[in-house]
Order: C-alpha cells, then sequence, then structure tokens
C-alpha cells in the first residue's frame, strides 16, 4: 500500500468515527464548555499554520520566494471579500508574475 | 406550520443548498489538483473525497504528504481538523433519528455546510431537510469536481507553477481560515499557532510543526472570554 493509501485509510476511519458518534452512539449529550471552545479554535491553529508553512518551508528550511507574494495577494482579496475563485486566480496570477520578473 | 409557509421555507432550504454547493465546488476543483501534484493516483484522490469528505482534512493530508511529511503526520493533521465533526454530531444527532443503517449514512455527510445550512431553521423536520439537502449535493458535486480537477492537471507540475497554481493550496487554507478572523480568540489562536509552526520548521521533521500549531490553542487564553459563548 502506498502512503497516501495509508493516509486515505486511517484519515477516512478516524472522521467517520467523530461524524457518526454523536448520531450513532452518544445521542443528544452536551460536551463541557471547555471542550467546546478547544474544537472550536482547533482549526484556526491548523488552516494558519498549513497556509504559512506550505509557503515558506522547504524541508527543514525557510526559503521566501514568489508563493509568499501570492499568498499576501490572496489575503488582499479576501480582505476585499472576493469569492474564492477571484482569490485563487489572483494569487496565482501574482505569483507567476513575481516568477516572470524575479525569475 | 401551514403548508404554503412549509413549501416557500422548504424553498429557501433548497436555495441556500444549491449555493453552498456552488461555492465548494471549486475547492474540489483545487482538491483534485493538488491530489495529483502530490503524486496520489485517481483511485486515492477519489477514495479521499468519498470517504473522508472533509474539504480543509483532505487538503491538510494531502498538503503534508506532499511536503514529505509521514503518514502520521499527514494523518493527524487531518483529523485534528476533523474533530469539529463530533461537535456538529451533538447538534445535529437529535434530528438524525431512524434505523441504524439510516443515521450511519446521513453521518458521511456531515460538513460544515450542511450543518449550516440545517442549523439556519429551528423546526426539526426542516433541520433534517436541510442537512440532507446540502449534505447530499455537496457530496454529489465534491466528487465529480475532484476528479475533472484531477485529470486536467494530472502531468501538468510545468504548467501549474508556470501559472502559479502551486500557491492555490496554501490561498485555499487562508481563505477557509478568514471567516474565523473576525473573532479575536479566533485570531490570537491562528497567528500563534502559525509562529509556533514556523518556529519549528528547522527543527521538526515535516509535518510535526504544523501540529504543535494546536499549542496556538492555548494562546487564546490570554484574551478575555468573550461574554456570550458563541
Amino acid at each position: 500500500m502506498s502512503d497516501a493509501t495509508i493516509v486515505l485509510v486511517v484519515l477516512a476511519s478516524g472522521t467517520y468515527a467523530l461524524k457518526s458518534a454523536a448520531p450513532l452512539v452518544l445521542g443528544r449529550r452536551e460536551l463541557p464548555g471547555a471542550v467546546r471552545t478547544m474544537i472550536d479554535l482547533l482549526p484556526a491553529a491548523l488552516l494558519a499554520s498549513l497556509a504559512i508553512v506550505s509557503v515558506l518551508a522547504d524541508g527543514r528550511s525557510l526559503v521566501v520566494d514568489a508563493r509568499l507574494v501570492g499568498l499576501i495577494a490572496a489575503g488582499f482579496a479576501l480582505w476585499r471579500r472576493a469569492p474564492f475563485v477571484v482569490v485563487i486566480i489572483v494569487a496565482s496570477m501574482v505569483t507567476a508574475l513575481t516568477r516572470l520578473v524575479v525569475g | 406550520m401551514n403548508p404554503t409557509t412549509e413549501a416557500a421555507t422548504r424553498r429557501a432550504i433548497r436555495r441556500q443548498a444549491a449555493s453552498v454547493t456552488g461555492a465548494v465546488a471549486p475547492f474540489a476543483l483545487v482538491f483534485g489538483a493538488a491530489a495529483s501534484r502530490a503524486s496520489l493516483s485517481l483511485i486515492e484522490a477519489m477514495g479521499f473525497s468519498l470517504f473522508v469528505f472533509g474539504g480543509s482534512s483532505q487538503f491538510a493530508a494531502v498538503e503534508v504528504l506532499g511536503d514529505g511529511g509521514s503518514v502520521g503526520a499527514a494523518a493527524a493533521a487531518g483529523l485534528l481538523l476533523n474533530v469539529r465533526s463530533l461537535a456538529f454530531g451533538m447538534i445535529m444527532a437529535p434530528v438524525l433519528t431512524g434505523a441504524l443503517w439510516q443515521r450511519a449514512l446521513m453521518s458521511q455527510v456531515m460538513i460544515d455546510e450542511s450543518t449550516a445550512v440545517a442549523t439556519a431553521n429551528t423546526d426539526p423536520a426542516l433541520r433534517r431537510y436541510g442537512y440532507l439537502a446540502a449534505g447530499i449535493s455537496v457530496f454529489v458535486v465534491w466528487n465529480v469536481m475532484t476528479v475533472i480537477g484531477f485529470v486536467a492537471f494530472s502531468d501538468a507540475d510545468d504548467l501549474i507553477t508556470d501559472l502559479g497554481l502551486d500557491v492555490a493550496g496554501p490561498a485555499t487554507f487562508l481563505a477557509l481560515l478568514w471567516p474565523r478572523l473576525a473573532d479575536r480568540r479566533q485570531l490570537v489562536t491562528a497567528v500563534s499557532g502559525a509562529a509556533i509552526a514556523l518556529a519549528l520548521v528547522p527543527f521538526a521533521p515535516p509535518g510535526v510543526p504544523v501540529l504543535a500549531s494546536m499549542l496556538g490553542v492555548a494562546m487564546a487564553r490570554l484574551v478575555a472570554e468573550p461574554e456570550a459563548t458563541s
């Protein structure tokens, strides 16, 4: 089995367990407030680090390249309330242009 | 509720379902492309969309793998992003009633969009209707778009770099994060999480810095609790 297939099997089973826990087993039970807060905040930490690490990290070194400029452009587009498709197009175009200019 | 109002409400729910489906379709296209870039097979990419079916977690797992992260790091990053499904399940469980197989099947479409459309109404029958309308339509479109994205961008590595499309993954994470940043505690969590992850890049194997970012959640404690819990 390839690495991706193993990740797929583990992630699919784990995710399904999380999705179905309440409808299948727990029913209408409440989570404690502190746990709810943690669950609510967790994606923010992960999404932010995924965005920045996938742009700046190359193995164990930090590299600044055109993609950082593209990500900043994406942030600008989001700030201007652009729809998702526009955000991706702006980020890609700015990245491509930066590559052309800087070489 | 009288029949006319209910029919109108159901029409409104179907419109909401259609609109969230249209909004997520491009994400699936980008996921298909990202999967092909990370050297997954088409079957694996389809497997992610069919069996994981959780946008941000699929991206995270594939991105960590593509960056050279271990199997454990990739699966853990994806799973942590789906912990919120547990909370969605708690919200939805009262209206997702039926035989075991029905509840088992309905659980698979538990995502942000289906929960959001469902909770726009208070009536249990309408909640269930909204959950299923949004969940099923997103599921179908998500899977079709994954295949299209994969096929359209397979063996196109140079093209992807030339067009700057390699930034689509990171930009997607930012787009998913953006609505959360209006809340101060979410903002503090995001910034500290990103800082922790970046600081660890030189010292930890790929994938681990992203996992360590969850310590950023602890930083949110430094911000005053909001008066009303959301």
